[in-house]
């Protein structure tokens, strides 16, 4: 059994303007030991597929359909005081920008302690000591010191070392990082990255990377899936997606990032602009900036379908004859 | 670019210096040196890439070069002419122009778009009447591949590759020969940023014109730039062609910053060693005595405690600001 089995998940966001299907139909599975990257421009649905499965969406989101399921329990519909349970102890979360998710006006040692202390049977003293326990992990410095201090005497990249060492204090078995180094510098990025690296491998744990930028994904996960507007348009290994693309969405994007070979070329970048949720077309949802598209991709989306072992695309380009 | 070097360069910057000072209540001020001492060229019809990482003032000093800063010592020369005085200065800003990182923050909310770009012709009184006003900006947004159907939008109903190419138009208008580019695409989704990327080459192609490339993504830099220079802690440490820079980086903070990126590459990235840096970025109120980059450098020395290092050429067309930038090498 899978650790984590979404299928065909739905969350939608009920606007003024009417429904936004954030997420449009995602299934996929997450062993354990495994780092899953999920990639995608802004409103591909990536992060609210993250956040419907720790259900931490906003008042006007909502899961309309689908099931998640955690080691073969169900999460969708579950009472808030499960997820509770399930919440920063199973599936921790790491947010985007470390300025903004840790509360300024208590200190790193006392928001550590809160979640050990909610989820373990430790005492104060226990739950201190498991916190210095966990900057030690981190790389942090001077870690008894530092557990007395304010986030505002830290730095951005030392902000997020504690917010990984906040989500990886209770030993959960999943990971959600949703763009956890995008609002660090490269060097402090690479530093980040690779600590993720060494901890997944030293507890075992899954990890779901939530990510823009593919070189994070070409440096960390073992599987991708790559989303547009709210669906998944191809998953595959790495390698997979990286040197066999299968959907022109992925290859599009492959070939508007400069590589080292691209200097004394143009980039091919994707034509026309994102899509528009609120006006999504009747077809494949890529088919009005795809250069390939046929009559077929205009009236109806392609399923999701193997390509080869381990391999899924959603294009008709794969079964066409030629 | 190689036919240009002979000539005078488009843009001298020498020994420039722009400090804040910062107070911080009574009797208690502080300076903060945001770009200490910079010197280069940049030659017509060429891109030059600055990068580091944030803090290192590469902003600042691009802003300097435009004069938006008064700068607290050294010189720029634009053409042959040292940029100083009222006069002066009002004229060098119709060569000289600049398109911001946010496309959101950086266009007026109430402006419409053909006001937006229009807003440098009037300024400058480049054109006699409405209608050369209209023709200009309308042939402006063909330019940068907005539909001119489009100009009397509000920027709010545009999506953020669209403003850019606002911004973009804007910077245009009034003929300049230079532009600095402020992290121009770093807002943007990968997809609209290689359109954008390709435009301002396209543009320099067409118009001759000469770019300072500022951004942190050292892909996008290595793509567009003809030459890339290295900031840290207000200092140039590395200037260089792309390919001696980013194949064979001299100055161990380059060689750091470098091995640091994460290439889109599954078996380059496997492959890659990082050579990793200890500790932080000083603040630049404290910068530490003698090279910059010491407290982190793996081969530092005591002689890199005590003297600041000069920027000097260790290999043709290559600047280097280490002490032993010979040796570990």
């Amino acid at each position: 059994m899978a650790l984590l089995e979404v299928t065909d998940l739905h969350t939608s966001f009920f606007t003024d303007a009417g429904e936004v299907k954030a997420v449009n139909g995602v299934s996929f599975t997450l062993e354990k030991n495994k780092v899953l990257g999920i990639v995608g421009e802004s409103g591909s649905g990536k992060s609210v597929t993250a956040y419907s499965i720790m259900q931490i969406l906003a008042k006007a989101g909502k899961i309309v359909s689908g099931s998640v399921k955690l080691d073969g329990e169900e999460l969708v519909g579950a009472p808030e005081s499960v997820m509770n349970k399930i919440r920063g102890n199973r599936i921790s979360i790491i947010f985007q920008d470390p300025m903004t998710s840790l509360n300024p006006t208590y200190t790193i040692g006392s928001q550590l302690m809160e979640a050990i202390l909610l989820h373990t049977g430790r005492n104060r003293k226990e739950a201190w000591e498991r916190a210095v326990e966990m900057l030690k992990l981190v790389n942090v410095n001077e870690p008894e010191k530092r557990m007395k201090q304010y986030p505002y005497e830290f730095s951005g990249g030392m902000r997020q070392r504690v917010m990984i060492a906040m989500a990886l204090a209770c030993e959960p078995d999943i990971l959600i990082a949703d763009e956890p180094t995008t609002a660090l510098d490269v060097t402090i990025q690479a530093g980040i990255l690779e600590l993720m690296k060494d901890i997944q491998k030293k507890e075992g744990m899954a990890i779901i990377m939530i990510t823009h930028d593919l070189g994070v994904v070409a440096q960390l996960c073992d599987e991708v899936i790559v989303m547009y507007a709210g669906g998944i348009c191809e998953k595959g290994t790495a390698d997979d997606i990286f040197y066999y693309p299968k959907h022109e969405y992925t290859k599009g994007l492959l070939s508007s990032i400069p590589t080292v070979d691209s200097e004394y070329e143009k980039l091919r970048p994707i034509a026309g602009t994102p899509i528009d949720l609120l006006n999504m077309p009747a077809g494949c949802p890529f088919a009005p900036r795809c250069e390939n598209a046929m009559k077929v991709c205009i009236r109806q989306a392609a399923p999701l379908e193997k390509v080869s072992e381990g391999h899924m695309a959603a294009c008709w380009m794969n079964q066409k004859k030629d | 670019m190689k036919d240009n070097q002979q000539t005078q360069p488009l843009l001298q910057v020498k020994n420039l210096k722009q400090y804040f000072q910062l107070n911080n209540g009574f009797f208690s001020t502080q300076v903060l040196k945001a770009v200490d001492d910079i010197s280069f060229d940049i030659n017509k019809g060429e891109t030059l890439g600055l990068v580091g990482e944030s803090g290192c003032g590469k902003t600042t000093a691009g802003r300097s070069i435009l004069q938006l800063y008064k700068p607290t010592a050294g010189e720029v020369i634009f053409d042959g002419k040292k940029i100083e005085g009222k006069a002066t200065i009002e004229a060098y800003r119709q060569k000289a122009t600049m398109v911001f990182q946010d496309p959101y923050s950086s266009l007026d909310p109430r402006m419409t778009v053909s006001d937006i770009i229009g807003e440098p012709l009037d300024v400058q009184n480049l054109v006699s009447n409405a209608a050369e006003r209209r023709e200009r900006i309308l042939d402006l947004m063909d330019k940068v591949g907005l539909n001119s159907e489009h100009a009397a939008r509000y920027a709010h109903e545009f999506s953020g590759g669209q403003r850019q190419r606002v911004g973009i138009a804007r910077a245009l208008a009034t003929k300049p020969e230079f532009i600095v580019c402020d992290e121009p695409v770093s807002a943007l989704d990968v997809s609209i940023q290689a359109q954008i990327i390709n435009m301002f080459e396209q543009l320099q192609e067409n118009m001759g014109l000469t770019y300072l490339f500022i951004a942190h993504d050292l892909l996008v830099v290595r793509h567009i730039s003809d030459r890339i220079a290295v900031m840290y802690l207000g200092h140039l440490v590395e200037l260089a062609d792309t390919d001696a820079i980013c194949d064979r980086p001299l100055h161990p903070y380059t060689r750091a910053l470098m091995s640091a990126v994460p290439m889109p590459d599954p078996k380059v990235a496997r492959a890659n060693k990082r050579i990793a840096l200890s500790g932080e970025i000083p603040s630049p109120l404290h910068a530490p005595k003698g090279c910059p980059f010491h407290t982190r450098c793996p081969h530092a020395t005591d002689a890199c405690k005590e003297s600041m290092p000069e920027l000097k050429e260790v290999e043709s067309g290559r600047l280097v600001a280490c002490h032993r930038a010979l040796e570990i090498n």
